[in-house]
Protein backbone atom coordinates (compact mmCIF):
# COMPACT_ATOMS: atom_id res chain seq x y z
CA UNK A 1 0.00 0.00 0.00
CA UNK A 2 2.84 2.35 0.83
CA UNK A 3 4.02 2.29 -2.79
CA UNK A 4 0.69 3.83 -3.86
CA UNK A 5 0.97 6.87 -1.59
CA UNK A 6 2.58 9.00 -4.30
CA UNK A 7 0.47 7.70 -7.18
CA UNK A 8 -2.55 9.75 -8.18
CA UNK A 9 -5.76 7.76 -7.89
CA UNK A 10 -8.10 7.53 -10.90
CA UNK A 11 -11.02 7.88 -8.52
CA UNK A 12 -11.07 9.57 -5.16
CA UNK A 13 -13.91 10.01 -2.74
CA UNK A 14 -13.52 12.20 0.35
CA UNK A 15 -15.81 12.41 3.35
CA UNK A 16 -18.93 11.47 1.40
CA UNK A 17 -22.19 11.98 3.28
CA UNK A 18 -25.69 11.11 2.17
CA UNK A 19 -28.96 10.96 4.13
CA UNK A 20 -32.51 10.11 3.15
CA UNK A 21 -34.59 11.98 5.72
CA UNK A 22 -33.48 10.72 9.13
CA UNK A 23 -31.70 7.75 7.61
CA UNK A 24 -28.00 8.66 7.48
CA UNK A 25 -26.65 6.18 4.93
CA UNK A 26 -23.14 7.51 4.32
CA UNK A 27 -21.46 9.31 7.21
CA UNK A 28 -18.11 10.33 5.76
CA UNK A 29 -16.97 7.56 3.45
CA UNK A 30 -13.50 7.74 1.86
CA UNK A 31 -12.09 5.78 -1.03
CA UNK A 32 -9.18 5.81 -3.48
CA UNK A 33 -9.04 3.63 -6.59
CA UNK A 34 -5.73 3.34 -8.41
CA UNK A 35 -5.02 2.48 -12.04
CA UNK A 36 -5.31 -1.22 -12.85
CA UNK A 37 -6.56 -2.03 -9.36
CA UNK A 38 -9.53 -4.20 -8.35
CA UNK A 39 -11.03 -2.64 -5.23
CA UNK A 40 -13.83 -4.55 -3.49
CA UNK A 41 -16.33 -2.79 -1.23
CA UNK A 42 -18.11 -5.15 1.12
CA UNK A 43 -20.94 -4.37 3.46
CA UNK A 44 -24.23 -5.70 4.74
CA UNK A 45 -27.45 -5.20 2.78
CA UNK A 46 -28.65 -1.63 3.31
CA UNK A 47 -25.21 -0.42 4.40
CA UNK A 48 -25.12 2.15 1.58
CA UNK A 49 -22.88 0.40 -0.97
CA UNK A 50 -25.24 0.95 -3.89
CA UNK A 51 -25.96 4.54 -2.78
CA UNK A 52 -22.22 5.21 -2.71
CA UNK A 53 -21.61 3.79 -6.18
CA UNK A 54 -24.59 5.73 -7.57
CA UNK A 55 -23.13 8.92 -6.08
CA UNK A 56 -19.91 8.11 -7.94
CA UNK A 57 -21.60 8.18 -11.35
CA UNK A 58 -23.82 11.15 -10.56
CA UNK A 59 -27.10 9.22 -10.30
CA UNK A 60 -27.52 10.41 -6.71
CA UNK A 61 -26.39 13.79 -5.46
CA UNK A 62 -24.45 13.48 -2.18
CA UNK A 63 -25.17 15.87 0.71
CA UNK A 64 -21.49 16.73 1.14
CA UNK A 65 -18.00 15.51 0.36
CA UNK A 66 -16.02 15.40 -2.85
CA UNK A 67 -15.87 12.92 -5.73
CA UNK A 68 -12.99 13.21 -8.17
CA UNK A 69 -12.75 10.96 -11.20
CA UNK A 70 -9.66 11.34 -13.41
CA UNK A 71 -8.93 14.58 -11.56
CA UNK A 72 -12.35 16.10 -12.29
CA UNK A 73 -14.86 16.98 -9.59
CA UNK A 74 -18.12 15.38 -10.70
CA UNK A 75 -20.32 17.16 -8.14
CA UNK A 76 -19.73 20.63 -9.58
CA UNK A 77 -19.56 19.42 -13.18
CA UNK A 78 -22.11 20.46 -15.85
CA UNK A 79 -24.34 17.86 -17.51
CA UNK A 80 -22.45 17.82 -20.81
CA UNK A 81 -19.08 17.32 -19.10
CA UNK A 82 -20.60 14.66 -16.85
CA UNK A 83 -22.00 12.79 -19.86
CA UNK A 84 -18.56 12.86 -21.48
CA UNK A 85 -16.87 11.65 -18.31
CA UNK A 86 -19.42 8.85 -17.99
CA UNK A 87 -18.14 7.40 -21.24
CA UNK A 88 -14.90 6.66 -19.35
CA UNK A 89 -16.83 4.64 -16.80
CA UNK A 90 -18.53 1.31 -17.35
CA UNK A 91 -21.30 0.37 -14.94
CA UNK A 92 -22.72 -3.10 -14.41
CA UNK A 93 -26.07 -2.91 -12.64
CA UNK A 94 -27.22 -5.45 -10.08
CA UNK A 95 -30.16 -6.61 -12.23
CA UNK A 96 -28.26 -6.17 -15.55
CA UNK A 97 -30.66 -3.34 -16.57
CA UNK A 98 -30.78 -4.36 -20.22
CA UNK A 99 -33.30 -2.36 -22.27
CA UNK A 100 -36.01 -4.96 -22.64
CA UNK A 101 -37.66 -3.40 -25.69
CA UNK A 102 -34.40 -3.63 -27.65
CA UNK A 103 -32.42 -6.55 -29.06
CA UNK A 104 -28.95 -7.37 -27.74
CA UNK A 105 -27.49 -5.54 -30.76
CA UNK A 106 -29.56 -2.40 -30.05
CA UNK A 107 -28.64 -2.57 -26.36
CA UNK A 108 -24.96 -2.47 -27.28
CA UNK A 109 -25.41 0.15 -29.98
CA UNK A 110 -27.19 2.48 -27.57
CA UNK A 111 -24.09 3.94 -25.79
CA UNK A 112 -22.37 4.32 -29.21
CA UNK A 113 -25.12 6.55 -30.63
CA UNK A 114 -23.68 9.72 -29.16
CA UNK A 115 -20.12 8.77 -28.31
CA UNK A 116 -18.53 6.93 -31.26
CA UNK A 117 -15.75 9.52 -31.28
CA UNK A 118 -14.63 8.36 -27.82
CA UNK A 119 -13.31 5.09 -29.25
CA UNK A 120 -9.84 5.25 -30.72
CA UNK A 121 -9.62 3.61 -34.16
CA UNK A 122 -13.41 3.29 -34.28
CA UNK A 123 -14.14 1.00 -37.22
CA UNK A 124 -17.90 0.62 -37.29
CA UNK A 125 -20.81 0.19 -34.90
CA UNK A 126 -21.27 -3.38 -36.15
CA UNK A 127 -17.59 -4.18 -35.50
CA UNK A 128 -17.67 -2.71 -31.99
CA UNK A 129 -20.86 -4.57 -31.07
CA UNK A 130 -19.49 -7.90 -32.32
CA UNK A 131 -16.13 -7.35 -30.62
CA UNK A 132 -17.83 -6.57 -27.29
CA UNK A 133 -20.06 -9.64 -27.56
CA UNK A 134 -17.13 -11.87 -28.48
CA UNK A 135 -15.32 -10.64 -25.36
CA UNK A 136 -18.11 -12.12 -23.26
CA UNK A 137 -18.58 -15.21 -25.45
CA UNK A 138 -22.08 -14.33 -26.64
CA UNK A 139 -21.67 -13.34 -30.29
CA UNK A 140 -24.49 -15.71 -31.26
CA UNK A 141 -27.07 -13.81 -29.19
CA UNK A 142 -26.76 -10.58 -31.18
CA UNK A 143 -30.32 -10.60 -32.52
CA UNK A 144 -32.05 -12.02 -29.46
CA UNK A 145 -34.21 -10.08 -27.04
CA UNK A 146 -33.03 -9.85 -23.37
CA UNK A 147 -36.07 -11.90 -22.28
CA UNK A 148 -34.74 -14.80 -24.37
CA UNK A 149 -31.48 -14.93 -22.39
CA UNK A 150 -30.75 -16.64 -19.08
CA UNK A 151 -29.79 -14.56 -16.01
CA UNK A 152 -26.09 -15.29 -16.52
CA UNK A 153 -26.23 -14.42 -20.21
CA UNK A 154 -28.03 -11.17 -19.42
CA UNK A 155 -25.28 -10.28 -16.95
CA UNK A 156 -22.63 -10.98 -19.61
CA UNK A 157 -24.46 -8.91 -22.22
CA UNK A 158 -24.68 -6.10 -19.65
CA UNK A 159 -20.91 -6.43 -19.20
CA UNK A 160 -20.44 -6.20 -22.95
CA UNK A 161 -22.57 -3.04 -22.97
CA UNK A 162 -20.54 -1.58 -20.10
CA UNK A 163 -17.35 -2.30 -22.07
CA UNK A 164 -18.38 -1.06 -25.47
CA UNK A 165 -17.01 2.46 -24.99
CA UNK A 166 -13.70 0.99 -23.75
CA UNK A 167 -13.94 2.60 -20.30
CA UNK A 168 -10.94 3.01 -18.04
CA UNK A 169 -12.94 2.43 -14.86
CA UNK A 170 -15.61 -0.26 -14.41
CA UNK A 171 -18.03 -0.35 -11.50
CA UNK A 172 -19.75 -3.61 -10.70
CA UNK A 173 -22.80 -3.46 -8.43
CA UNK A 174 -23.30 -6.95 -6.98
CA UNK A 175 -22.08 -8.73 -10.14
CA UNK A 176 -22.82 -12.25 -8.91
CA UNK A 177 -26.07 -11.68 -7.00
CA UNK A 178 -28.92 -13.95 -8.08
CA UNK A 179 -26.68 -16.28 -10.09
CA UNK A 180 -25.94 -19.95 -9.46
CA UNK A 181 -22.39 -20.70 -8.18
CA UNK A 182 -21.12 -21.94 -11.53
CA UNK A 183 -22.38 -18.93 -13.48
CA UNK A 184 -21.11 -16.66 -10.70
CA UNK A 185 -17.62 -18.17 -11.14
CA UNK A 186 -17.84 -17.62 -14.90
CA UNK A 187 -18.73 -13.97 -14.33
CA UNK A 188 -15.84 -13.52 -11.89
CA UNK A 189 -13.48 -15.13 -14.40
CA UNK A 190 -14.80 -12.83 -17.11
CA UNK A 191 -14.19 -9.80 -14.88
CA UNK A 192 -10.56 -10.88 -14.42
CA UNK A 193 -10.10 -11.45 -18.15
CA UNK A 194 -11.51 -8.03 -18.98
CA UNK A 195 -9.33 -6.36 -16.37
CA UNK A 196 -6.21 -7.99 -17.82
CA UNK A 197 -7.14 -7.32 -21.45
CA UNK A 198 -8.05 -3.64 -21.09
CA UNK A 199 -6.07 -2.78 -17.92
CA UNK A 200 -9.17 -1.28 -16.34
CA UNK A 201 -9.55 -0.14 -12.75
CA UNK A 202 -12.48 -1.91 -11.15
CA UNK A 203 -14.67 -1.02 -8.21
CA UNK A 204 -16.66 -4.05 -7.15
CA UNK A 205 -19.57 -3.84 -4.74
CA UNK A 206 -20.36 -7.26 -3.39
CA UNK A 207 -21.11 -9.38 -0.36
CA UNK A 208 -19.93 -12.53 -2.11
CA UNK A 209 -16.78 -13.59 -0.21
CA UNK A 210 -15.68 -15.92 -3.03
CA UNK A 211 -15.89 -13.08 -5.52
CA UNK A 212 -13.88 -10.82 -3.20
CA UNK A 213 -11.23 -13.52 -2.62
CA UNK A 214 -10.68 -14.20 -6.31
CA UNK A 215 -10.77 -10.70 -7.70
CA UNK A 216 -9.72 -8.18 -5.07
CA UNK A 217 -6.35 -6.46 -4.79
CA UNK A 218 -7.67 -4.46 -1.88
CA UNK A 219 -10.90 -4.37 0.13
CA UNK A 220 -12.89 -1.85 2.15
CA UNK A 221 -15.56 -2.88 4.63
CA UNK A 222 -18.43 -0.40 4.74
CA UNK A 223 -20.18 -0.48 8.10
CA UNK A 224 -22.59 2.18 9.39
CA UNK A 225 -21.72 4.52 6.53
CA UNK A 226 -17.96 4.67 7.18
CA UNK A 227 -14.82 2.74 6.20
CA UNK A 228 -14.77 0.23 9.02
CA UNK A 229 -11.73 -1.74 7.85
CA UNK A 230 -9.37 -1.73 4.89
CA UNK A 231 -6.73 -4.11 3.59
CA UNK A 232 -6.09 -7.11 1.38
CA UNK A 233 -8.39 -10.12 1.47
CA UNK A 234 -5.85 -12.05 3.57
CA UNK A 235 -5.42 -9.20 6.05
CA UNK A 236 -9.14 -8.79 6.58
CA UNK A 237 -10.00 -12.48 6.62
CA UNK A 238 -7.38 -12.98 9.37
CA UNK A 239 -8.59 -10.00 11.38
CA UNK A 240 -9.56 -10.60 15.00
CA UNK A 241 -12.29 -7.94 14.88
CA UNK A 242 -15.72 -9.52 15.37
CA UNK A 243 -17.53 -7.30 12.85
CA UNK A 244 -14.88 -8.01 10.21
CA UNK A 245 -14.99 -11.73 10.95
CA UNK A 246 -18.77 -11.74 10.56
CA UNK A 247 -18.33 -11.07 6.82
CA UNK A 248 -15.97 -13.98 6.29
CA UNK A 249 -17.68 -16.56 8.48
CA UNK A 250 -21.00 -16.35 6.63
CA UNK B 1 -57.99 15.94 14.18
CA UNK B 2 -56.43 12.94 12.42
CA UNK B 3 -58.84 13.34 9.52
CA UNK B 4 -58.00 17.03 9.27
CA UNK B 5 -54.29 16.21 9.23
CA UNK B 6 -54.82 13.59 6.55
CA UNK B 7 -56.80 16.03 4.39
CA UNK B 8 -54.14 18.72 4.91
CA UNK B 9 -51.34 16.30 4.07
CA UNK B 10 -53.15 15.03 0.94
CA UNK B 11 -53.83 18.58 -0.22
CA UNK B 12 -50.19 19.51 0.32
CA UNK B 13 -48.91 16.49 -1.60
CA UNK B 14 -51.41 17.17 -4.40
CA UNK B 15 -50.12 20.72 -4.86
CA UNK B 16 -46.52 19.54 -4.49
CA UNK B 17 -47.17 17.10 -7.32
CA UNK B 18 -48.69 19.84 -9.47
CA UNK B 19 -45.52 21.87 -8.81
CA UNK B 20 -43.28 18.94 -9.74
CA UNK B 21 -45.30 18.34 -12.89
CA UNK B 22 -44.87 22.00 -13.85
CA UNK B 23 -41.09 21.70 -13.47
CA UNK B 24 -41.24 18.49 -15.52
CA UNK B 25 -43.14 20.36 -18.26
CA UNK B 26 -40.56 23.17 -18.06
CA UNK B 27 -37.76 20.67 -18.57
CA UNK B 28 -39.64 19.24 -21.55
CA UNK B 29 -39.79 22.67 -23.22
CA UNK B 30 -36.08 23.23 -22.54
CA UNK B 31 -35.08 19.86 -24.00
CA UNK B 32 -37.47 19.71 -26.95
CA UNK B 33 -35.76 22.52 -28.86
CA UNK B 34 -32.15 21.64 -28.03
CA UNK B 35 -30.10 19.16 -30.11
CA UNK B 36 -29.43 16.28 -30.44
CA UNK B 37 -32.88 15.31 -31.72
CA UNK B 38 -34.08 11.73 -31.48
CA UNK B 39 -35.97 11.54 -34.80
CA UNK B 40 -35.78 7.76 -35.17
CA UNK B 41 -37.26 7.18 -31.73
CA UNK B 42 -39.91 9.86 -32.38
CA UNK B 43 -41.04 8.08 -35.56
CA UNK B 44 -41.11 4.75 -33.68
CA UNK B 45 -43.25 6.27 -30.94
CA UNK B 46 -45.61 7.91 -33.47
CA UNK B 47 -46.03 4.49 -35.08
CA UNK B 48 -46.60 2.78 -31.73
CA UNK B 49 -49.12 5.31 -30.51
CA UNK B 50 -50.86 6.13 -33.77
CA UNK B 51 -50.95 2.90 -35.68
CA UNK B 52 -51.57 0.66 -32.70
CA UNK B 53 -54.49 2.81 -31.49
CA UNK B 54 -56.21 2.83 -34.89
CA UNK B 55 -58.46 -0.16 -34.28
CA UNK B 56 -59.53 0.93 -30.81
CA UNK B 57 -60.27 4.48 -31.97
CA UNK B 58 -62.09 3.23 -35.09
CA UNK B 59 -64.35 0.85 -33.16
CA UNK B 60 -65.05 3.47 -30.48
CA UNK B 61 -65.81 6.15 -33.08
CA UNK B 62 -68.05 3.87 -35.12
CA UNK B 63 -70.11 2.75 -32.10
CA UNK B 64 -70.25 6.32 -30.81
CA UNK B 65 -71.80 7.59 -34.07
CA UNK B 66 -74.14 4.60 -34.31
CA UNK B 67 -75.44 4.81 -30.74
CA UNK B 68 -75.66 8.60 -30.68
CA UNK B 69 -77.83 8.60 -33.83
CA UNK B 70 -80.00 5.71 -32.64
CA UNK B 71 -80.62 7.39 -29.28
CA UNK B 72 -81.31 10.84 -30.73
CA UNK B 73 -83.61 9.69 -33.54
CA UNK B 74 -86.82 9.08 -31.53
CA UNK B 75 -86.62 12.49 -29.83
CA UNK B 76 -86.01 14.35 -33.10
CA UNK B 77 -88.86 12.40 -34.72
CA UNK B 78 -91.25 13.57 -31.99
CA UNK B 79 -90.65 17.14 -33.16
CA UNK B 80 -90.49 16.19 -36.84
CA UNK B 81 -86.90 17.37 -36.91
CA UNK B 82 -85.15 14.28 -38.26
CA UNK B 83 -83.73 16.36 -41.12
CA UNK B 84 -81.57 18.10 -38.48
CA UNK B 85 -79.95 14.79 -37.53
CA UNK B 86 -76.84 15.17 -39.71
CA UNK B 87 -76.06 18.69 -38.53
CA UNK B 88 -76.78 17.90 -34.86
CA UNK B 89 -74.66 14.74 -34.85
CA UNK B 90 -71.78 16.29 -36.79
CA UNK B 91 -71.60 19.39 -34.60
CA UNK B 92 -71.80 17.40 -31.37
CA UNK B 93 -69.21 14.86 -32.45
CA UNK B 94 -66.71 17.22 -34.06
CA UNK B 95 -66.93 19.94 -31.45
CA UNK B 96 -67.16 17.98 -28.23
CA UNK B 97 -68.01 14.30 -27.94
CA UNK B 98 -65.49 12.95 -30.45
CA UNK B 99 -62.40 14.70 -29.04
CA UNK B 100 -63.31 14.05 -25.39
CA UNK B 101 -64.29 10.37 -25.78
CA UNK B 102 -61.34 9.52 -28.02
CA UNK B 103 -58.94 11.40 -25.73
CA UNK B 104 -60.29 9.46 -22.75
CA UNK B 105 -59.86 6.19 -24.66
CA UNK B 106 -56.29 7.21 -25.51
CA UNK B 107 -55.66 8.17 -21.88
CA UNK B 108 -56.37 4.54 -21.00
CA UNK B 109 -54.56 3.06 -23.99
CA UNK B 110 -51.55 5.37 -24.36
CA UNK B 111 -51.25 7.25 -21.03
CA UNK B 112 -51.32 4.15 -18.86
CA UNK B 113 -49.00 2.37 -21.31
CA UNK B 114 -46.41 5.13 -21.06
CA UNK B 115 -46.75 5.22 -17.25
CA UNK B 116 -46.25 1.47 -16.96
CA UNK B 117 -43.43 1.29 -19.52
CA UNK B 118 -41.35 4.12 -18.06
CA UNK B 119 -42.22 2.98 -14.53
CA UNK B 120 -40.87 -0.51 -15.13
CA UNK B 121 -37.80 0.97 -16.81
CA UNK B 122 -37.22 3.12 -13.71
CA UNK B 123 -37.69 0.19 -11.33
CA UNK B 124 -35.35 -2.11 -13.28
CA UNK B 125 -32.71 0.65 -13.47
CA UNK B 126 -32.91 0.88 -17.27
CA UNK B 127 -33.28 4.68 -17.06
CA UNK B 128 -30.22 4.85 -14.78
CA UNK B 129 -28.34 2.67 -17.28
CA UNK B 130 -29.15 5.15 -20.07
CA UNK B 131 -27.95 8.04 -17.93
CA UNK B 132 -24.72 6.25 -17.00
CA UNK B 133 -23.99 5.53 -20.67
CA UNK B 134 -23.86 9.28 -21.29
CA UNK B 135 -27.22 9.50 -23.07
CA UNK B 136 -29.94 11.88 -21.89
CA UNK B 137 -32.86 9.57 -20.97
CA UNK B 138 -35.26 12.51 -20.62
CA UNK B 139 -34.71 13.46 -24.24
CA UNK B 140 -34.83 9.89 -25.50
CA UNK B 141 -37.81 8.67 -23.46
CA UNK B 142 -39.88 11.68 -22.42
CA UNK B 143 -39.46 14.25 -25.20
CA UNK B 144 -40.12 11.70 -27.96
CA UNK B 145 -43.25 10.33 -26.26
CA UNK B 146 -44.76 13.72 -25.46
CA UNK B 147 -44.14 14.99 -29.00
CA UNK B 148 -45.57 11.75 -30.44
CA UNK B 149 -48.81 11.97 -28.45
CA UNK B 150 -49.13 15.68 -29.27
CA UNK B 151 -48.80 14.91 -32.99
CA UNK B 152 -50.81 11.70 -33.08
CA UNK B 153 -53.85 12.57 -30.97
CA UNK B 154 -55.30 15.21 -33.35
CA UNK B 155 -54.95 12.72 -36.22
CA UNK B 156 -56.62 9.95 -34.21
CA UNK B 157 -59.42 12.31 -33.21
CA UNK B 158 -60.03 13.48 -36.79
CA UNK B 159 -60.12 9.87 -37.93
CA UNK B 160 -62.39 8.86 -35.01
CA UNK B 161 -64.77 11.74 -35.81
CA UNK B 162 -64.94 10.68 -39.47
CA UNK B 163 -65.71 7.08 -38.54
CA UNK B 164 -68.34 8.23 -36.01
CA UNK B 165 -70.04 10.21 -38.79
CA UNK B 166 -69.91 7.12 -41.01
CA UNK B 167 -71.62 5.11 -38.24
CA UNK B 168 -74.28 7.79 -37.97
CA UNK B 169 -74.74 7.84 -41.77
CA UNK B 170 -75.28 4.06 -41.78
CA UNK B 171 -78.07 4.37 -39.17
CA UNK B 172 -79.70 7.21 -41.11
CA UNK B 173 -79.42 5.22 -44.33
CA UNK B 174 -81.00 2.10 -42.83
CA UNK B 175 -83.61 3.75 -40.61
CA UNK B 176 -84.45 6.95 -42.44
CA UNK B 177 -83.70 6.16 -46.07
CA UNK B 178 -81.21 9.04 -46.22
CA UNK B 179 -78.55 8.46 -48.88
CA UNK B 180 -74.88 8.73 -47.91
CA UNK B 181 -74.43 11.58 -50.38
CA UNK B 182 -77.28 13.60 -48.88
CA UNK B 183 -76.15 12.83 -45.32
CA UNK B 184 -72.59 13.98 -45.91
CA UNK B 185 -73.77 17.04 -47.86
CA UNK B 186 -75.77 18.02 -44.78
CA UNK B 187 -72.74 17.31 -42.55
CA UNK B 188 -70.44 19.55 -44.59
CA UNK B 189 -73.10 22.26 -44.81
CA UNK B 190 -73.41 22.26 -41.01
CA UNK B 191 -69.70 22.24 -40.18
CA UNK B 192 -67.84 25.53 -40.20
CA UNK B 193 -64.16 26.41 -39.84
CA UNK B 194 -65.01 27.66 -36.35
CA UNK B 195 -66.09 24.13 -35.42
CA UNK B 196 -63.01 22.34 -36.72
CA UNK B 197 -60.25 24.68 -35.62
CA UNK B 198 -60.99 24.84 -31.85
CA UNK B 199 -61.56 21.07 -31.75
CA UNK B 200 -58.22 20.40 -33.45
CA UNK B 201 -56.36 22.87 -31.25
CA UNK B 202 -58.02 21.30 -28.20
CA UNK B 203 -56.92 17.82 -29.29
CA UNK B 204 -53.31 19.01 -29.54
CA UNK B 205 -53.50 20.00 -25.86
CA UNK B 206 -55.19 16.68 -25.03
CA UNK B 207 -52.31 14.83 -26.68
CA UNK B 208 -49.74 16.92 -24.82
CA UNK B 209 -51.49 16.26 -21.49
CA UNK B 210 -51.64 12.49 -22.11
CA UNK B 211 -47.95 12.29 -23.01
CA UNK B 212 -46.72 14.62 -20.29
CA UNK B 213 -48.65 13.11 -17.37
CA UNK B 214 -47.98 9.52 -18.51
CA UNK B 215 -44.25 10.28 -18.75
CA UNK B 216 -44.18 12.20 -15.46
CA UNK B 217 -45.82 9.36 -13.56
CA UNK B 218 -43.62 6.68 -15.12
CA UNK B 219 -40.36 8.64 -14.96
CA UNK B 220 -40.85 9.40 -11.26
CA UNK B 221 -42.20 5.97 -10.38
CA UNK B 222 -41.61 4.68 -6.85
CA UNK B 223 -39.64 1.48 -6.34
CA UNK B 224 -41.22 -1.93 -6.80
CA UNK B 225 -44.00 -3.46 -8.84
CA UNK B 226 -46.59 -1.64 -6.70
CA UNK B 227 -45.01 1.62 -7.85
CA UNK B 228 -45.41 0.63 -11.51
CA UNK B 229 -49.09 -0.21 -10.96
CA UNK B 230 -49.64 3.07 -9.15
CA UNK B 231 -47.82 5.04 -11.87
CA UNK B 232 -50.01 3.52 -14.55
CA UNK B 233 -53.24 3.92 -12.57
CA UNK B 234 -52.65 7.46 -11.35
CA UNK B 235 -51.55 8.50 -14.85
CA UNK B 236 -55.03 7.65 -16.16
CA UNK B 237 -56.75 9.39 -13.22
CA UNK B 238 -54.71 12.60 -13.58
CA UNK B 239 -55.01 12.63 -17.37
CA UNK B 240 -58.81 12.16 -17.25
CA UNK B 241 -59.15 15.01 -14.79
CA UNK B 242 -56.83 17.22 -16.83
CA UNK B 243 -58.72 16.46 -20.06
CA UNK B 244 -61.95 17.84 -18.60
CA UNK B 245 -60.16 20.93 -17.28
CA UNK B 246 -58.57 21.54 -20.70
CA UNK B 247 -61.95 20.95 -22.34
CA UNK B 248 -63.62 23.50 -20.08
CA UNK B 249 -60.91 26.08 -20.80
CA UNK B 250 -61.08 25.34 -24.54
CA UNK B 251 -64.87 25.80 -24.67
CA UNK B 252 -64.57 29.01 -22.66
CA UNK B 253 -61.89 30.43 -24.98
CA UNK B 254 -63.76 29.27 -28.11
CA UNK B 255 -66.86 31.05 -26.85
CA UNK B 256 -64.89 34.29 -26.56
CA UNK B 257 -63.33 34.10 -30.04
CA UNK B 258 -66.01 32.35 -32.12
CA UNK B 259 -69.18 33.18 -30.20
CA UNK B 260 -70.51 29.58 -30.18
Amino acid sequence: MTSKKNIKPVLELKNLKKSFGDNHVLKGFNLKLFEGENLVIMGKSGSGKSVMVKCLVGLIQPDSGSIRIKDQDIITMGQTELDLLRTEIGFLFQGSALYDSMTVRENLEFPLRRHKDKIENFQSTEFSVKEALENVGLAHTIDLMPAELSGGMQRRVAMARALILKPKIIMYDEPTTGLDPITAKEIIQLMRTIQKKYNTSSLIITHDVDCARVISNRMILLVDGINYAEGTFEELSNSKDEQVQAFFKS
Amino acid sequence: MNNENAILSNTKSFFAEIGDMTFFAGRFFREVFSPPFEFKELVRQCYNMGNRSLLLVSVTGFILGLVFTLQSRPTLMQFGAQSWMASMVSLSIVREIGPVIIALICAGRIGSGIGAELGSMRVTEQIDAMEVSGTNPFKYLVVTRVVATTLMLPLLIIMGDAIALLGSAIVENLKGDVSFLLYFNQVFDALQFSDLLPATVKSVFFGFAIGLVGCYKGYNCAKGTVGVGEASNSAVVYISMLLFIIDFIAVFVTDIFFDI
